[in-house]
């Protein structure tokens, strides 16, 4: 099996179709290791990246006032259970352009390997970017996996990300995003992660409200099983006139697993607003005293609230 | 009348030092819609929260049987199979969990429409909502309702299942009861609104942990309104004798 074909047949687990890179209306690039597999670009979409012994290095623009109709597929990865993986690169969403990425992330029999991802993305004005992350990890755990990512996002621009790791085991997982919003601007950022086994979670979102107007949301969902560690920080600052943040955490936290949540809020304008909340505990009582009121097992209970939770 | 299918004696039930519920007993017949009526703290929820065994709840003394099994040493999902279920007060919200799923309950094969419809709700509108804080108190305890009918349980406890339903919508609840009579069901019908008993085969009055009146839901209502509480002489039920 190819290396190509050894990452692209777990693509349904992260909701995606190995046919998609045979569609010429979709752009979409593949990368193993530090080597380009497959890449396709589009009309309004220039995709300059370049492979070198360390990285994938380069640039991603959507050319100004464009809309890419059909979502970019980024499929980044390691086919082996060794290995490490850098990605470096730069986003460019031009103004009054609109572009959705479906970034998976597959690593199906890792045992000891690494996958990095810096990102600098900037979102012109009334631009719209929306960035879905998928993982998909196999049971092994022993990944060392580090996205980090700063976003500016430009006046009237939007930006809506989803991460999610909800297959396998990750080993350690430490995610660090910094957004800056200006004036009507908006920012929301979602997070989904079921940990496992001896799983380590470390995440970090910062939303910086600058413009007047800007609004942003940090939603984090985070199950955790077994032995699995999770420190949970949202951040969110206001900074002017009009500007709205809220900050949503909860951790669901079964068998010997730990976990913390730290929501920060700071506002620094008399008519800009910041909200919070966070919940850590067991599976809520009365949601499972109310399924198996109609039946279902603990264990049956707790898979419907816990998939609900994750959706 | 056959035998009973809820046999509740001398059930009794202390939170810290105060007595909730004092040797209590009721029978509840197969097929039978029984109301219970009474002021705020006589007991009712506990009784419902008891008799379906929810965490903190077990009873110093006395003995449930339903269907002739005794129902305190089994786990709540475990009365459930039996074909005992409640309908909470104000219902538990679901993030993420649709309508459909939630009436499902997990099995591919149930059809959770006919249960909608009973409710007076559109599967079309209603089947892919989240069960969260989308939904308005009325939806969702119309939602409870229906999930608790398409269970077809052998004895429903509705903790004031009309709770929030607005007056145009009280026959939806009303037609709900029936139905689980229909399918051959029994109803403990908590409540407080009197339109609502009125539609039970039998009623009792609590006060102070123990009933204090029983029978035609007529007269339990009309005793009920009155206050004429002999028991706790006022002090529970808020009677106040000249």
């Amino acid at each position: 099996m190819s290396e190509l074909e050894a990452l692209t047949r777990v693509l349904p687990m992260v909701g995606a179709e190995p046919a998609i890179l045979d569609d010429e209306r979709i752009a979409h690039v593949v990368g193993q290791g530090h080597r380009i597999l497959s890449r396709r670009s589009v009309h309004g979409l220039r995709l300059d990246l370049e492979e070198t012994p360390e990285a994938i290095v380069g640039k991603m623009t959507v050319q100004a006032g464009v809309t890419i109709e059909q979502p970019i597929h980024m499929c980044f990865g390691l086919a082996h259970p060794t290995g490490s993986q850098t990605i470096r690169i730069d986003v460019l969403v031009e103004e009054k352009a609109t572009a959705r990425v479906l970034s998976h992330c597959l690593f199906p029999v890792a045992t000891a390997a690494q996958h990095r991802m810096q990102a600098m993305i900037d979102i012109g004005p009334g631009a719209s970017l929306t960035y879905t992350e998928g993982h998909y990890h196999g049971p092994h755990g022993g990944m060392l996996v580090i996205p980090h990512a700063t976003v500016k996002i430009g006046k009237g621009g939007r930006y809506f990300s989803d991460f999610s790791l909800l297959s396998g085991s990750v080993g350690s997982l430490d995610i660090d995003y910094l957004v800056e919003v200006e004036e009507d601007g908006i920012a929301e950022l979602a997070a989904k992660i079921f940990a496992h086994r001896s799983d380590r979670i470390t995440l970090k979102e910062a939303v910086m409200l600058r413009g007047e107007r800007s609004r942003g949301l940090i939603k984090t969902r985070v199950v955790l099983e077994d032995e699995a560690r999770a420190e949970i920080t949202g951040i969110t600052e206001a900074y002017a006139k009009g500007a709205r943040g809220h900050v949503d955490c909860m951790e669901i936290v079964q068998g010997r697993a730990q976990a913390s949540a730290i929501p920060i809020v700071r506002v620094f304008h008399p008519e800009a607003k910041v909200t919070h909340e966070a919940a850590i505990g067991s599976v809520d009582k009365k949601e499972l005293e109310t399924l198996m009121a109609r039946g279902l097992t603990p264990e049956q209970a707790v898979e419907m609230i816990v998939s609900g939770i994750l959706r | 009348m056959t035998g009973s299918l809820l046999d509740i004696r001398n059930l009794t039930f202390s939170a810290g030092n105060q007595t909730i519920l004092d040797r209590f007993d009721l029978a509840i017949y197969p097929e039978e819609i029984h109301a219970l009526l009474g002021a705020n703290g006589s007991g009712k929820t506990t009784l419902a929260y008891l008799l379906m065994g929810c965490e903190g709840y077990v009873p110093s003394a006395g003995t449930v049987l339903f269907a002739g099994t005794d129902l305190l040493p089994l786990k709540i999902y475990e009365r459930a199979k039996l074909g005992l279920t409640l309908a909470w007060q104000e219902p538990a919200r679901f993030e993420g969990v649709t309508v459909r799923e939630y009436l499902s309950r997990g099995r591919s094969e149930a059809d959770p429409k006919p249960a909608l419809v009973q409710v007076g709700l559109d599967p079309d509108r209603y089947l892919n909502r989240r069960v969260d804080k989308s939904l308005s108190g009325g939806e969702r305890h119309r939602i409870e309702l229906a999930s608790v009918l398409s269970m077809k349980p052998r004895l429903a406890i509705l903790d004031e299942p009309a709770a929030g339903i607005d007056m145009l919508s009280i026959n939806h609840i009303i037609n709900v009861i029936r139905a689980i009579k229909d399918h051959g069901g029994a109803v403990l019908l908590i409540t407080h609104q009197e339109e609502v008993a009125a539609i039970a085969d039998s009623a009792s009055q609590l006060c102070n942990g123990r009933i204090v009146y029983s029978g035609d839901p007529g007269h339990v209502i009309e005793h009920f309104r009155g206050r004429t509480c002999v028991r706790c002489d006022g002090e529970v039920c808020g009677y106040v004798r000249a």
